[in-house]
């Protein structure tokens, strides 16, 4: 079976001198298109180590990244990052950020006027048009989220990498949020990945949730699906049994059998 | 110690109290009138304390010089003896008789050129060590011993090297003021946020669109740091340097004033000086904040 993004057999060393330490063991995971998969696990197992591998911003020791049966070894549009701290750059506006990318993806395709428009129909799907002359400092830790989001979105990534998207946003925003990113790719169908630390977030957005276990060596040690109809509702689920026993699932794999031991 | 901690709690439970009804209120515009006393009364605030020093120190400069016997003129008789100089400062009677604008826009021409080009080549340089472990390595030694060299030392070897007073004075300019320029805007580009990076990365910014939409922009408050520190070093440079060249140029201006005893005519022209290096840093200060308006703030 040929899947939509392959991750094969990957592991990564990180070599300093004559330390090395291994962060990921042999790390296989397929993707199917459209799928909505999260990763979780401890703060230091390697998952954001993991994401940079398929974005392309870090090199994988052994082993490789398969994007529609093709190698990917070098960070580009298809798998575009929504980073945890936002990374908006402070200097441009809303607009000109997410113009940025698209103006790169698109620059042979599209004439100038419909680049224009795809921005503002990205804003559009953040709620963000309003503010598309403001400076990042000059918006809501929330708002420069979804203008994360939509400088993702405006280049048509292939798969939408999330890295911790909702940590640094207080819980009624990220509430917010999550339930923007549900409908967004409700609406668009987009394949997502996304790393998180935060057990509701997963189990709320995820087709199927990858847990790791502890690093170093970090291994995939289970992958659990979500069998939860879409569209999903936060406040109906807070009794569905099919999200409790997933999440007490995942609250097994991270509290009993993989306690994260630095942390007590 | 329980006095402070008393009175921190009752400061900070102040404007919490007070300011809770307000936030219900719709503010009221201020009328015109009042937002000009204001304001005039803020202009007031900054300009009376220096103007007052300003007095005080005229005065006892007054006192302490007027006394006969006085190696220095006190300021009345420099006013007097410089009076034609302030008055018409464009004559020009040719050769280096001239008015005192002329002699400072001969200065800041110099400045001007040999500043451009500290300028360009300093961010040049500065880009190629913040980006490149290996030229920093190899350029960042020779640029700590050489930023070390006083400007004037400079000037007879470039004297030798050019042969002509105009492209040596310019030559110190450069040599002066290229040093913070490249070492400001290295740490600058060494200093551009990872996460700047990696989005350059995916959005697969070729190079050339690297260094214009990342770069430039994310080192831009450290670059002002140092074209702002290299504008006060030409400054201080030209005018050492112009004394010893000759020709037109406020330095010479000052030589020439001392060889036939015109104290008064230097005094005059260190104020000058010194308003003309003032605002210069301004200008290059307050471009600064229009171009790192976004930067600064994050």
């Amino acid at each position: 079976m040929t899947a939509y993004l392959k991750l094969d057999h990957i592991d990564k060393t990180f070599t300093r001198g004559n330390a090395t330490t291994e962060v990921l063991k042999d790390i296989n995971l397929s993707i199917e298109k459209g799928e909505y998969v999260s990763i979780i696990g401890h703060s230091g197992c390697g998952k954001s180590t993991l994401l940079n591998i398929i974005a392309g911003l870090t090199r994988a020791t052994t082993g490789g990244v398969l994007l529609e049966n093709r190698e990917v070894n070098s960070p580009g549009p298809d798998r575009a990052v929504v980073f945890q701290n936002h990374s908006l750059l402070p200097w441009l506006t809303v607009y000109e950020n997410v113009k940025l990318g698209v103006d790169k993806v698109f620059a042979k395709t599209e004439t100038r006027a419909e680049r224009e428009a795809w921005v503002m129909h990205n804003l559009n799907l953040v709620q963000m048009a309003h503010a598309k002359d403001k400076r990042p400092s000059e918006i809501s830790g929330g708002m420069k989220q979804r203008v994360g989001i939509a400088r993702a979105l405006a280049m048509e990534p292939k798969v939408l990498l999330l890295d911790e998207p909702f940590g640094a946003l207080d819980a009624l925003t990220r509430a917010h949020l999550q339930d923007s990113v549900m409908a967004l790719h409700q609406k668009l169908g987009n394949t997502i990945l996304m790393i998180t630390h935060d057990v509701d977030e997963a189990v709320l957005l995820s087709d199927r949730i990858v847990m790791m276990t502890n690093g170093p060596s970090a291994r995939i040690g289970e992958v659990l699906d979500v069998p939860l109809a879409r569209p999903r509702k936060r406040l109906e689920l807070a009794t569905n049994a099919a999200y409790l026993k997933c999440r007490q699932r995942v609250l097994e794999f991270l509290y009993e059998r993989h306690r994260f031991v630095e942390a007590a | 110690m329980n006095m402070t901690a008393t009175k921190i709690d009752v400061e900070t439970a102040t404007p919490a109290v007070a300011a809770a009804p307000v936030v219900t209120m719709t503010p009221r515009r201020p009328p015109r009138a009042e937002t000009y006393a204001r304001m005039a009364r803020e202009t007031a605030a900054r300009v009376i304390p220096p103007l007052v020093v300003l007095a005080l120190l005229t005065l006892v400069w007054e006192l302490v010089c007027r006394r006969a016997g006085s190696t220095l003129p006190p300021p009345s008789k420099v006013f007097k003896d410089t009076k034609e100089l302030i008055l018409d400062p464009f004559f020009d009677h040719g050769g280096i008789d001239k008015g005192l604008f002329w002699h400072l826009s001969a200065s800041l021409q110099r400045v001007a050129f040999g500043y451009s080009i500290s300028a360009v080549a300093g961010i040049a340089l500065g880009v190629l060590v913040g980006q490149s472990v290996w030229a920093m390595r190899g350029l960042d030694p020779l640029f700590q011993v050489l930023r070390t060299i006083p400007p004037l030392a400079w000037l007879p070897l470039s004297l030798a090297a050019f042969r002509d007073g105009q492209p040596s004075a310019i030559f110190v300019i450069f040599i002066t003021s290229i040093w913070p320029i490249i070492i400001n805007t290295a740490v600058g580009i060494r200093n551009i946020p990872q996460d700047y990076r990696n989005v350059a990365a995916v959005v697969q910014l070729n190079p050339l669109e690297f260094f214009a939409k990342i770069m430039i922009p994310a080192a831009a408050p450290y670059i002002f740091t140092g074209l702002r520190i290299g504008i006060g070093l030409s400054w201080l440079a030209i005018v050492a340097a112009e004394m010893l060249i000759g020709g037109v140029g406020i330095g010479f201006f000052i030589w020439d004033a001392w060889n036939s005893s015109h104290i008064s005519e230097i005094i005059l022209a260190l104020f000058y000086v010194g308003i003309v290096g003032f605002v210069l840093d301004r200008l290059i200060a307050g471009l600064g904040r229009i171009v790192t308006r976004g930067t600064a703030q994050n």
